[in-house]
């Protein structure tokens, strides 16, 4: 069974309806920790021996938080500044995060169609999230394709909800190796069509 | 007798009064002045005092033992350690060299060695009263200079101990021992076996070590609690007069014995206290001492063979001289810092006084010869400031580097800490832990004794002394600091403070504590630009750690205090500013009450139309969201 930490992101909850409905289920499952960064370092005092001791315990990483200014929320950056240490998690004699497997799970008001080059943005997701994607590749993780949830500006409940189960089985099935590691890679988005990747139709019961 | 000790006293004050600031203003230093006081009101200068200046010069001498006293207090045995390469180095060789260089001059003079060497040991010393004064005033105190000059002139007042042990052991071989002439100085302890004197001299030391440490500290604790000031001086000056009388009383140098005093208790928490107590005793008996250097210079002598106690005046200086700059080109001195060094312990000094008396006590030198020698040590004493400004002003110009002194980093031996904290309470207490665990050096003063006391049980370094003493601020370093908080609880007692520090040492930064509204607005009238209030941060933390409690995100709780506290604090100084104006106090007052709840509500009740709207979609719902659409 893998262990999988989820690094949560947004510094206004209350202002992010599509947030909540998505990490409601996330704090119940067996060998998953929800680790909301904002609610355990509101003045940024982030502990890195206890951060750097969570990576250590976890096999997949997932950095979950809304697209900010085409990156993540502040607090993640400082996270990335400060835990990922030279010698630690990267550099010659680095091994700590070797092998672990890494992605980002994230929201955009905007609609999908915006993040192409012929959309508003002019690049997609995975284009912006090249940062993150070289810094866990220095570390020595597997980099997979993001979960994205976009549109959420005029997104109803119901659609939430579903991104949620979606989210909820991608986590269960990662979490259980359910999941066909060699073809999310040509993935876009994992979520672009979730059955095709999962190798049991998902867990989308509580374990 | 009154009106002869004041007639005396009023001879002196004026002599002082009027020659020292003269003496300062032409740039001759206040050494110089006292010592032409001296020569002024003295038998041959004026004649208003006679004969009776040698009593006013062993009374003075008390000057001397204070200032050891005080030396010895700043010398915490750690720093002492640091220092001893150049006290043994520099201050042993320039002792052992000079002692052998004059000793050689007096045997071909045709003295015997006993005699010579008696002399060649007197003559070596300097006087730590004129170095040490000149220096100061010069500030080169803190400077390679001061560091070398202290070291040396450290290591002779410590080989004054075997000096005094040696000199008896002289007149045993010498011939013309004159067996305790006169009973005054006689001690007790003379008609004892020499292994019982030595026994006695031991107990003597041991005495004041261990009675330093464990006794005068429960005693001065006693004493600080009644909070009578002078009564705090009083025992300072007694366990100094006490220690004096019991060294004279075993036949040990009192200066000795105070300094020793002094470094048993520079690790107490009384030291900044005994220091400013002291200080204005030892300044006055040191001037008087000057004075009296003066007024005993035997013009008689010196006019019977100007020549030859001239001569011996040039060739005592010629001699230290040339002996100390080698020395200084072989401790690898710089040049401007070695020749200034050099003319700065160019003379004899004080304790050459004593020992020519104890050595014609123990008849190791006969007084004929002792008479002129005392003449050329007073002529070098009173030569030193002159010869100071003569290296400074007229050869340094011309040979030295002056570019060297600047590159040179500031030495740090003497270095003080630079934040001094007043009060260390439950507030102090917390600043200056987390300043110090952070490296940043704190010097404490707190008024309360026990709890002094308790601190240094824990190992704390914490001074029991009042801050509004500028004299305390001084010797804790409120020269060398660059800031001082004022922890304490008192707000009257802080402006007190702050008003002191404005005063005399105008370059310090002030932090203040405050117990409430009313008193930061007090701390605001006067000008402190950071007060800051006891419970408020407490307060909000708790507040936050509340809305946490109640179901708050973390974050939102943060966000929401830090927005209150700036709220606050920019409303205190805007209420400050017209709190003398009742009715615009009071209506602005509430005026911001009511601001700040409003803002705290809206943001609850409508998320984002006050705070952090740059995390709020709503805005962005209405300029986007048609296009947004999956």
């Amino acid at each position: 069974m893998n262990q999988i930490l989820i690094l949560f992101a947004h510094p206004a909850m209350q202002k992010s309806r599509i947030n909540r409905i998505l990490i409601a289920p996330m704090q119940e499952h067996t060998a998953v920790t929800f680790h909301d960064l904002y609610a355990a370092y509101p003045e940024f005092d982030i502990d890195v021996q206890h951060e750097q001791r969570l990576l250590t315990e976890h096999d997949i990483i997932i950095m979950h938080h809304p697209m900010f200014w085409y990156s993540t929320p502040a607090i993640l950056k400082e996270w990335q500044d400060l835990v990922l240490q030279h010698g630690w998690a990267y550099g010659s004699s680095a091994s700590a995060l070797r092998g672990k497997r890494f992605l980002n799970v994230l929201t955009t008001g905007g609609g999908e169609q915006a993040y192409s080059k012929a959309g508003l943005v002019g690049n997609t997701v995975r284009e912006l999230l090249v940062p993150i994607e070289r810094t866990a590749i220095l570390c020595g993780m597997h980099y997979l394709p993001p979960f994205v949830v976009h549109g959420t500006l005029n997104m109803s409940d119901v659609d939430a909800t579903r991104h949620a189960e979606d989210y909820q089985r991608m986590i269960l099935a990662m979490r259980d190796d359910e999941i066909e590691w060699s073809k999310i890679a040509d993935c876009h988005r994992i979520n672009e069509n979730l059955d095709d990747v999962l190798t049991r139709n998902g867990g989308s019961q509580n374990a | 007798m009154h009106d002869g000790f004041f007639y005396q006293a009023f001879i002196y004050l004026s002599a002082a009064v009027i020659a020292v600031p003269i003496a300062k203003r032409l740039g001759l230093g206040s050494v110089l002045g006292y010592l032409i006081a001296g020569i002024a009101i003295g038998p041959y200068g004026l004649g208003f005092i006679g004969e009776e200046g040698e009593d006013v010069m062993h009374f003075a001498e008390f000057g001397v033992v204070m200032m050891l006293f005080l030396i010895g207090l700043e010398l915490q045995p750690s720093l002492l350690w640091r220092m001893r390469g150049p006290i043994l180095g520099m201050g042993g060789l320039q002792v052992a060299v000079t002692t052998g260089i004059i000793m050689a001059i007096a045997m071909i003079a045709g003295l015997t060695w006993n005699i010579s060497l008696a002399i060649g040991m007197i003559l070596a010393l300097s006087s730590t009263a004129i170095v040490l004064q000149t220096l100061n005033e010069k500030g080169l105190m803190k400077t390679d200079t001061g560091n070398t000059s202290f070291a040396v002139l450290l290591f002779q007042d410590i080989a004054v101990i075997p000096m005094l042990a040696a000199l008896p052991l002289l007149a045993l071989s010498a011939t013309n021992a004159v067996v305790t002439s006169g009973d005054d100085h006689s001690t007790w302890i003379s008609g004892l076996a020499v292994w019982q004197q030595t026994l006695v001299v031991f107990g003597a030391v041991a005495g004041i070590v261990v009675g330093g440490r464990y006794i005068t500290r429960p005693v001065f604790r006693f004493i600080a609690s009644t909070r009578l000031r002078e009564v705090f001086t009083a025992a300072s000056l007694l366990l100094i007069i006490g220690i004096a009388l019991l060294m004279s009383s075993v036949g040990l140098s009192p200066a000795l014995g105070t300094f020793l005093a002094g470094v048993v208790l520079a690790g107490s928490e009384y030291r900044h206290e005994l220091e400013s107590d002291i200080e204005p005793f030892k300044g006055l008996l040191l001037g008087l001492f000057f004075i009296a250097v003066g007024v005993s210079i035997d013009f008689n002598l010196v006019g019977d063979q100007p020549g030859m106690i001239l001569s011996l005046v040039a060739l005592l200086n010629v001699v230290k001289l040339i002996v100390l700059l080698i020395l200084g080109k072989v401790f690898r001195m710089g040049f401007d810092s070695n020749l200034l060094t050099a003319f700065a312990l160019a003379q004899g000094g004080e304790f050459a006084f004593v020992l020519f008396s104890f050595a014609i006590q123990e008849g190791v030198i006969p007084a004929q010869t002792a008479a002129p020698l005392i003449a050329v040590v007073a002529l070098s004493m009173a030569a030193t400031p002159l010869l100071m400004i003569i290296a400074e002003r007229l050869i340094l110009p011309h040979i030295g580097t002056p570019e060297r002194d600047e590159e040179r980093e500031p030495d740090e031996i003497h270095g003080e800490n630079p934040v001094i904290i007043a009060g260390y309470g439950r507030f102090g207490t917390i600043v200056g832990r987390l300043l110090t665990a952070n490296g940043i050096g704190t010097t404490v003063l707190d008024l309360d004794a026990d709890n002094v006391d308790m601190l240094r049980k824990l190992d704390m370094k914490v001074f029991y002394g009042d801050a509004s003493r500028h004299d305390l601020l001084h010797s804790a370093g409120a020269d060398e600091a660059k800031l001082i908080i004022l922890a304490i609880d008192d707000t009257e007692k802080t402006l007190e403070i702050v008003h002191t520090v404005r005063k005399h040492f105008g370059h310090l930064k002030i932090m203040t504590r405050a117990g409430n509204r009313l008193e930061s607005y007090k701390l605001l009238d006067a000008e402190v630009p950071h007060v800051y209030r006891e419970t408020f941060d407490t307060s909000i933390r708790l507040a936050t750690d509340a809305m946490e409690l109640l179901g708050s995100h973390p974050y939102q709780a943060h966000r929401a205090a830090m927005i209150f506290r700036r709220r606050d604090e920019a409303d205190l100084l805007e209420l400050a500013s017209m709190r003398h104006d009742p009715g615009a106090y009071i209506t602005t007052a509430r005026e911001r009450i009511q601001d700040m709840e409003r803002t705290l509500t809206n943001e609850r009740e409508n998320p984002g139309e006050q705070r952090d709207v740059g995390w709020d979609s709503e805005s962005l719902r209405a300029d986007f969201g048609e296009s947004a659409t999956d």
